[in-house]
């Protein structure tokens, strides 16, 4: 097929036929890129599963230790700022600038929010004696090295998920401003749509992290 | 997905169905189910997986090259986990 020259936009850019055939090529790039997160993250839960198979015990108890509660809290909050987030998605489909800033600046605020609980329970870690160190303590079990490796998971995998958070909440203030500057219309959302497709994303790791860390073993292995 | 724009009330369903998950799978997790505990916790995650590639992601609309590397990247994550486990799990048989 060959295709007709064209005057190059943002939504048609020169080497693509047709503005679909873009959309959907940036879809497939974005979603590659989403796989290999999936790895990477991957290969954390599954150094955390056999962990957790190891020593079942200490692993419940140090999990029992977290606060389930700020944890719920907080996957309310994450799918609420992917709730707002689609929103921002679709008002960006529709060409609806201010409403697409109000939903980007929310899911932005949300975000905030996650964060802050996050680091409210850290500093209770430390507060705990629960960071792994010289100083850790964790009550109730003889077997302190194998629950030093509990929150060494704990803290590589929840510090990970906070630093993508991180570089979200970065990425949502470069979209605010673009779009407050009017760099998007109906025919062209692409970015927020794609960085729509990354914030989905950090709420599934989070989805998978808070039963596995808070809420698998609550009440005690059996003998 | 081209051009396909979803109503605002599938998007309020999903996520009305998102948090009262979220709701159930924590007050499950005081509940002692025996090793049923981690399957129910697993399989609910599953499901607010689902529901937020599905729709939130909009997967459901995607090409269907989009969603074969989807469908790849599921398998090589079950086989890195599978295997895994398989070793780790079967050395105490000997």
């Amino acid at each position: 097929m060959v295709s007709e020259p064209h005057v190059e936009t943002l939504a048609l850019r020169e080497q693509f036929d047709t503005a679909a055939q873009q959309k959907d090529a940036s879809s497939l790039g974005m979603w590659i890129f989403l796989v290999t997160e999936v790895m990477f993250f991957g290969g954390m839960f599954l150094a955390y599963t056999v962990y957790r198979n190891m020593y079942p015990a200490v692993f419940g108890a140090a999990s029992r230790s977290l606060n389930a509660t700020l944890g719920a809290i907080n996957t309310a909050v994450l799918l609420c700022s992917s709730f707002t987030m689609v929103l921002a998605v679709r008002a960006g489909q529709l060409g609806r600038r201010k409403v697409v800033i109000i939903f980007l600046v929310l899911t932005l605020i949300l975000g905030m929010v996650f964060l802050g609980v996050k680091a409210f329970e850290w500093n209770e870690k430390f507060q705990e004696h629960h960071v792994p160190g010289p100083a850790f303590h964790l009550e109730g079990t003889p077997q302190q090295g194998e629950a030093q490796l509990f929150f060494s998971l704990y803290f590589a995998m929840t510090g990970l998920h906070a630093l993508h958070m991180v570089i979200g909440a970065g990425l949502l203030a470069l979209l605010i401003y673009q779009t407050y500057k009017g760099r998007f219309s109906a025919a062209y959302y692409t970015p927020i749509d794609m960085i729509g497709l990354y914030w989905h994303f950090v709420d599934i790791v989070w989805i998978y992290l808070f039963p596995l860390l808070y809420l698998i073993d609550r009440h005690g292995v059996k003998p | 997905m081209t051009g396909h724009i979803d109503s605002v009330k599938t998007y309020t369903t999903v996520w009305i169905a998102l948090l009262i998950l979220t709701a159930v799978t924590t007050t499950v997790a005081y509940v002692d189910l025996g090793p049923l505990n981690v399957v129910v916790a697993l399989t609910i995650a599953a499901v607010k997986m689902l529901l937020v590639t599905l729709f939130f992601m909009h997967v459901r609309h995607s090409t269907k090259l989009t969603k074969l590397v989807i469908s790849g990247a599921t398998l090589w994550l079950a086989i890195l986990i599978v295997l895994t486990l398989a070793d780790y799990i079967s050395r105490g048989w000997l």
